[in-house]
């Protein structure tokens, strides 16, 4: 008998009461969507930025390695995407488009059309997200209501920059992912 | 090595047994703050029991469920029975990508099967990318605590480290400073892996996909460079239905940090193309538990940690006086059905005062299972020093006379007796703990004098 056998007729061999799976209920939902949202970022060590604030910000960087996968920023790749995400790690800035985001937690939905790379918004020095104010969701539930069944082969909420508090429970942000997240909110 | 005398060790240091259990506290606060602000909170809790409760009724559905759908997106599935096909599976996968050096994201599970060692030995070398782990496995430690690893460690002890392993100046305890110069060793280690390892958060069987949460982004970070992906998954991580991770990413992080929501959250469904997936169902004892009725419930675990950081003998004892993969209340729980023997000492360090169940996201009845087991053991090893003791007080309790004349001997014998006696290592209520001073009469002649 091979081990997915055993393993499963050793459960089937279980006498089990069976449980009924629960409906998840509607919560009360927040009102102010966008507080929320900024707040919930800001908590996160991450920032928002207008679109106007955003370009202040763009134009005051110097010489950087910035590729925009964005639609609403196409123009700000300095340079090209590589097939191989290894020639990615000396990449200033990485922009993106999220598909919404949630305001009870600040996280942003991202799928593999918006990144074109999965490494992308991990080996990149700086993070931006571009999202529509409009695809805001109050919580996680409607989060999973928006994706539905959707196939994506991958699929991430990316909440703020990478961090880490494992020294002496010090916050520390920029542990091996992106520095700092920007979230330009349209 | 019992739970009492390692605590002992631990103690020693009473400085930095302080602050562990100072800084535990402070994190097992920053959960309640978050949780009071989610007015859903206990409905969350009990769903998310009430969901763990389904899985585990029908468990071997939704595995096959789970697996069909992954088979389906791509994923490669293998089945292993205990810890050692677990890391035969791994190595063999490894030996086939000819593959020398590994990322590995945080995996309780590969802990229980102590895959590190198994690796090495096989010419492996395998580097942990949580920063806490990497800290822990320079010193050769397991970690002591499954969501802060290096939460035993205080930032000298570090610096010096980095210092000898990564030529990081003398002295700079910075943490900004020393976790800069992790990302920049890691990412070399990143850069050039192969394979990389992770853990599994959340296996969904109605779409085949799998959840890692990490802040730092070290699962990410190795998983996309490297051309394969092995993903370590205990059976009891299934959860059925895509909407179901709504309730359970609202109550991990929270309860684990007190943070709304891990940084990143990766839903893995199919491999990028020309890369592969392979996932790893690991048993190693998990179906002998769901046979425990009584400790069935175990297997809810999300691995959040919360149960350790409220915990007053965890807080007080440090992680490595459990002696087990996953310390704390949890553990001593889920390691007896384990190893009876070995972890027999573990349900008794605690002081059942339930608190742990109190803050536990999927309602685990941790400490009602805590006695369970110290029935069981009690029944399988027999009498110890307090149990007969107990029996002693019985008989005294249960006679006036025996009571009041023992009484008067004890108030003789306490006020004359060399503290030696009284604090007898035989005594162990005696240890850390002082007796209160023996009154001169009791309450009764008190009464006779004063009210009668």
């Amino acid at each position: 008998m091979s081990s997915r056998e055993q393993i499963l007729s050793a459960i089937k061999g279980i006498e089990r009461e069976s449980k009924q799976l629960p409906d998840i209920p509607e919560f009360p939902q927040t009102e102010n969507l966008q507080k929320v949202f900024k707040d919930s970022i800001q908590g996160n060590k991450g920032e928002v930025l207008s679109a106007i604030e955003f370009e202040e910000w763009i134009a005051s960087l110097g010489d950087q390695k910035i590729i925009s996968v964005s639609s609403r920023f196409p123009n700000l790749s300095t340079i090209k995407l590589p097939s191989d995400p290894h020639q990615l790690n000396d990449l200033n800035l990485a922009i993106i488009d999220g598909q919404f985001g949630v305001s009870e937690n600040g996280a942003i939905w991202l799928e593999e059309e918006n990144l074109k790379l999965r490494a992308l918004p991990f080996i990149t020095e700086h993070l931006v997200i571009v999202l529509d104010s409009q695809k805001l969701v109050p919580s996680m539930h409607q989060a999973y209501e928006s994706i539905g069944s959707k196939h994506s082969g991958f699929g991430l909420f990316i909440a703020g920059p990478s961090k880490t508090a494992d020294i002496e429970q010090s916050l520390v942000i920029g542990a091996h992912g992106a520095k700092s997240l920007r979230v330009v909110l349209l | 090595m019992s739970h009492p005398e390692n605590a002992s060790a631990f103690l020693k240091d009473q400085s930095k047994a302080k602050w562990h259990d100072e800084t535990l506290w402070f994190v097992r606060d920053k959960r309640d703050r978050i949780s009071k602000t989610v007015p859903e909170w206990e409905s969350l809790r009990n769903l998310a029991s009430q969901i763990k409760d389904n899985v585990l009724s029908n468990l071997d559905n939704y595995l096959e469920e789970f697996e069909k759908n992954a088979l389906k997106n791509g994923i490669q599935v293998h089945w292993a029975k205990d810890a050692e096909e677990h890391n035969a599976i791994v190595l063999k996968i490894l030996k086939e990508k000819n593959c020398p050096a590994i990322v590995k994201s945080k995996s309780i599970l590969t802990e229980e099967c102590h895959l590190n060692p198994y690796l090495e030995k096989n010419g492996i070398e395998v580097v942990d990318t949580d920063l806490g782990e990497r800290i822990v496995q320079f010193l050769n430690q397991p970690p002591s605590h499954i969501v802060l690893p290096a939460i035993h460690l205080k930032k000298g002890e570090i610096s010096e480290l980095f210092h000898e392993k990564l030529q990081t100046e003398k002295g700079n305890e910075d943490p900004e400073y020393l976790t800069h110069a992790a990302r920049t060793h890691l990412r070399e280690k990143f850069l050039g892996a192969k394979v990389a390892i992770t853990g599994v958060n959340f296996g969904v069987a109605e779409t085949g996909e799998f959840v890692v949460c990490t802040n730092e982004g070290n699962a990410d970070m190795g998983v996309h460079l490297a051309e394969t992906h092995i993903a370590c998954m205990g059976i009891e991580k299934i959860i059925p239905r895509r909407k179901d991770l709504g309730v359970f990413l609202r109550l991990l992080a929270r309860s684990a940090t007190g943070q709304p929501i891990t940084n990143y959250n990766s839903h893995f469904r199919s491999p990028a193309t020309g890369k592969e997936i392979h996932l790893v169902l690991v048993d190693n004892g998990r179906t002998a538990q769901l046979a425990r009725e009584k400790f069935r419930n175990s297997l809810k675990c999300i691995r959040c940690g919360a149960c350790m950081n409220t915990c007053p003998i965890y807080r007080r004892s440090g992680g490595y006086s459990y002696g087990s993969t996953v310390p704390g209340p949890i553990g001593s729980i889920l390691s007896p059905g384990i190893d009876l023997n070995k972890y027999s000492s573990l349900p008794f360090a605690s002081t059942l005062c339930g608190s742990c169940s109190d803050v536990c996201p999927v309602k685990i009845n941790i400490h009602e299972q805590l006695y369970e087991w110290r029935q069981e053991i009690t029944k399988a090893q027999g009498t110890n020093g307090k149990s007969l003791s107990m029996k002693l007080a019985n008989g005294i309790f249960r006679s006036p006379l025996a009571y009041r004349i023992s009484g008067k001997l004890m108030r003789i014998a306490l006020k004359n007796l060399p503290n030696s006696l009284i604090y007898h290592p035989i005594n162990s209520w005696g240890k850390g703990r002082n007796l209160p001073e023996t009154p001169k009469e009791t309450f009764k002649e008190w009464y006779h004098k004063n009210r009668s």
